[in-house]
């Protein structure tokens, strides 16, 4: 089969780090080929190379047969070249017509005209059964959506080389399932496609080839059919990974945190947002909050942290009431959180690391004299936590929070909120966004605590997540703690269920 | 090596902002003689630099104007960068500095219990009065979500016609529609200055201007307190799941904004260098002048110092163009443009690493 682009060679170093190192990459016509590699390995750097945003010092680029010099993304595009961003570039306020043609919009005597144009986005949504409904507006259409309006935006330009980055990460099950689907459609058609993932279940089940990268090196590429997840993952992290699993019965203390009757209706909707949500977590136990994302898990966490102010009911943390408590005193109290969106809740970005460290902590005895911050037990502490943490950045406890890798913030975070010793850790989502490596370091912290006799609560989407480090599972459904499973006693396929909305009770 | 050198200088973080504002400086300086040379063809070299060298020509004279002009604007800047810092866009500067100002003057020119020290009084009161002008917008802001920028840049006209009616009313000067003068005992000593920078208009208000600078960069860069401003300033979010008061801290970081605008006031008015509280319908300049300082400052206090004094070693400047033909005005151009290009600091900064990054790849 010929090769539709070949990237030759192509290095690229950035101050301090080589970014790719002599990586070779081929793309035939009509095949998916997929890009492995954690966070940091080099895949963006190796698609932006190829989008003409960065020059690479070294290596060429072949375009079925030629050798072509790329300036820049409008360049790529006109050479057919398209790429559907994990962070959308919609214009909310826009409908799906008016993003699609955004930029090569047709017009007569200076204005625009849509009709040509909404008949060929028609055509290609038929064509490929995206189901669209152009004159939706984006403000108004679901994320799965959205992203099928950034593929129309592709099609439109006549891409035949289509990049995906990180698709899935915003999609639910059920459009991840979809939009696979949708892929394989666009193979069929004669689509050439690079799919970027650390998600090795998409992968195996969207892919011809895989190309894994690691530490900005080309591991190899691998016929989808004779590899196994087991040997790409060993490939992509450079030894072998395990998914810890809590092995031991749980040592159960007294009830740490414990939820009581609590009731939340949003003011903005009227909505009833938690309805009577009653449950416990014991010293010594993981407990999981499973569902659908969207089923009350933010709200409850944010009255739990004291970021909502619930309207009825109580929550008990060490048989004292904090649910009228301030975030502070609750934290003061023994409540450690890590938070759902790490740059919203848990960073201040633009801090120095060692900052962010004390973060719940600067107005301590410890960290302050008389107001006055205390930059040496500062400093010290951050170097503290760096070692025991493994929190990996460029500058130590200086570094700016925004350059480090997602799994090190989550690292820092994860660090500042566990070296507390508070009696319950609230985590919610830790796991997001993360590669391999990160995601079994991250379980491993929380089973550690749980066997140190800590109470930790743990909100997830994840199904797998849930079965392999919880001691206790309750399940969330528009709000209501609809079921209460045990690990060993349920399967996937019933949390799903329940999860869902089909079953509850038990 | 030398290659090695200049890498270590264009890619260290706290130089490169330096660096593109010098670039900014020299980008308007340049623009400011194109603009000469349509105005006055035949002299404009000459002018320019009358212009760039206006601020040193007469020695100490010169220094102690530069020093005169520099200081309520360095105040003003201070007190927008600090807002910066802290997330917050201080319009009001202007509205903050006139209260401020006026409420020095009344009790500079009404009370004479305090005797040598009614200045120090009528400063303390002064920033007391721009804090509580601010107070206004701060609590709109906290909690209503309304944006500081359109409220404090109406608190400056309500300001401005107030501060008019209340002149008139209690400290008039009604033969120069302006107010009375500040009294021996409420001018700002200047603690022997005259005597260094003779013949100049130099005030003690420069010492007020340092003493702020000094307690801002301590609160911003040494205390609990600076450091949940400035947590606050860049993620709302993240400072309140920190269990920081957000909204409490956003009002007092607009008042601690506001009283510093309001020593500026005090700074102005404070003088017997024939400054007086005018009755007009224009906002005084100062106020704005103090976003300019900021960002060419960078926000920062110690920037904030340079770059105040290089504003007002360019208001001297000004002063010469007359010689030429030319009005005072020119020199606003020219800091307009400045603070154009420092707004356009970042295209500066991008296209010296292009450049640089070309020649790296070329060796």
């Amino acid at each position: 089969m010929r090769n539709t682009l070949r990237m030759k060679h192509i290095t690229k170093i950035f101050p301090g780090i080589v970014a790719n190192d002599d990586i070779t990459f081929e793309l035939r016509h009509g095949e998916v080929h997929s890009l492995l590699g954690e966070n940091g390995a080099g895949k963006s750097t190796l698609m932006s190379v190829l989008f003409g945003i960065y020059k690479p010092e070294q290596g060429d680029i072949e375009l079925n047969g030629k050798t072509v010099e790329i300036l820049g993304p409008n360049h790529a595009y006109q050479l057919g070249i398209g790429m559907v961003h994990q962070h959308f570039k919609l214009v909310r306020t826009f409908t799906v017509l008016e993003n699609i043609i955004l930029g090569i919009e047709d017009t007569k005597f200076g204005l625009i005209t849509k009709e040509d144009a909404r008949k060929r986005v028609l055509e290609l949504s038929r064509k490929y059964n995206l189901n669209i409904d152009p004159d939706a507006k984006i403000s108004e259409i679901t994320v799965g959506m959205q992203q099928r309006v950034e593929i129309l935006k592709i099609l439109y330009r006549d891409a035949e080389i289509m990049i995906f980055d990180e698709p899935t990460a915003v999609l639910t099950p059920q459009e991840i399932k979809e939009l696979i689907e949708i892929i394989k459609r666009f193979k069929k058609e004669g689509k050439s496609i690079v799919f970027i993932s650390h998600k090795l279940d998409e992968i195996m089940s969207v892919s011809d080839r895989i190309t894994v990268l690691r530490h900005g090196k080309n591991m190899g590429t691998f016929d989808a059919a004779n590899t196994t997840k087991h040997k790409l993952s060993k490939q992509m992290v450079g030894r072998d990974i395990e998914s810890p699993k809590l092995n031991t019965k749980p040592h159960l203390g007294e009830v740490a945190l414990s939820v009581e009757h609590l009731s939340y209706t949003s003011k903005a909707s009227g909505k009833p947002i938690l309805n009577d949500v009653s449950f416990s977590v014991r010293k010594g136990e993981i407990v999981s909050i499973a569902g659908i994302d969207g089923n009350g898990q933010t709200e409850l966490v944010y009255a739990l942290t004291g970021l909502l102010q619930h309207d009825s009911g109580d929550i008990i943390l060490n048989n004292e009431s904090i649910g009228h408590e301030t975030t502070r005193n609750r934290t003061l109290a023994g409540m450690a959180h890590i938070p759902e969106d790490r740059h919203k809740h848990g960073l201040v970005l633009e801090f120095p690391l060692e900052y962010n460290l004390v973060l719940q902590e600067y107005f301590t005895d410890r960290f302050q004299t008389k107001g006055f911050l205390r930059f040496d037990t500062i400093r010290q502490h951050a170097y503290d936590l760096i070692q025991d943490y493994d929190i990996r950045s460029a500058r130590g406890p200086i570094t700016n929070t925004r350059s480090m890798s997602g799994g090190n913030q989550q690292k820092a975070i994860l660090a500042r909120e566990i070296s507390r010793s508070s009696d319950v850790l609230i985590s919610v989502q830790p796991t997001r966004g993360l590669d391999v490596g990160a995601i079994e370091y991250v379980h491993k912290r929380l089973i550690n605590l749980r066997n140190s006799g800590k109470a930790v609560l743990l909100v997830s989407l994840e199904i797998e997540e849930v079965m392999n480090i919880s001691d206790r599972i309750l399940i969330i459904y528009e709000g209501e703690i609809t079921g209460e499973l045990y690990p060993n006693t349920t399967s996937m396929q019933e949390i799903g269920l329940y999860m869902s909305g089909a079953k509850r009770g038990g | 090596m030398m290659l090695r050198k200049v890498i270590r200088f264009v890619q260290n973080e706290k130089l490169v902002p330096v660096y593109s504002s010098m670039l900014a400086i020299v980008a308007g300086l340049l623009v400011g003689f194109v603009i000469l040379l349509l105005l006055n063809p035949s002299q404009s070299i000459q002018a320019f630099f009358t212009m760039l060298f206006a601020g040193l020509s007469n020695g100490p004279t010169s220094i102690g104007n530069v020093i005169y002009f520099a200081s309520p604007i360095i105040l003003t800047g201070l007190s927008v960068g600090f807002a910066f810092r802290t997330g917050l866009f201080n319009i009001g500067a202007t509205g903050q500095l006139l209260t401020g100002g006026y409420i020095a003057l009344l009790i500079g020119i009404r009370t004479t219990v305090f005797g040598p020290f009614t200045w120090l009084i009528a400063l303390i009161c002064a920033a007391i009065t721009g804090a509580l002008w601010s107070v206004i917008p701060g609590l709109l802001k906290m909690y209503k979500g309304v944006h500081e920028v359109v409220t404090t840049i109406m608190m400056n006209y309500v300001a401005l016609f107030l501060v008019n009616f209340l002149v008139k009313q209690t400290i008039y000067n009604n033969l120069k529609n302006e107010s009375l003068p500040a009294p021996a005992d409420a001018v700002i000593p200047k603690f022997g200055l005259d005597h260094i920078f003779v013949n100049s208009n130099v005030q003690g208000g420069v010492f007020i201007a340092i003493l702020m600078v000094i307690i801002i960069y301590v609160i911003l860069n040494k205390t609990v307190f600076g450091f949940e401003l400035k947590s606050v300033g860049y993620n709302k979010h993240a400072s309140k799941y920190a269990g920081i008061n957000v909204k409490l801290r956003g009002l007092q970081a607009l008042m601690i904004s506001g009283a510093i605008a309001g020593t500026a006031g005090a700074v102005i008015y404070l003088s017997d260098s024939l400054t007086f509280l005018k009755v007009q319908n224009t906002l005084p300049t100062q106020g704005f002048m103090g976003i300019s300082v900021a960002l060419l400052g960078l926000n920062d206090p110690i920037g904030i110092v340079f770059s105040g004094l290089f504003f007002g070693y360019l208001i001297v400047g000004g002063q010469k163009m007359q010689i030429f033909g030319l009005s005072p005005e020119v020199i606003d151009i020219i800091t307009g443009m400045i603070v154009y290009f420092s707004a356009l600091a970042i295209v500066f900064q991008n296209a010296a690493k292009r450049i640089f990054r070309m020649k790296a790849v070329d060796e």
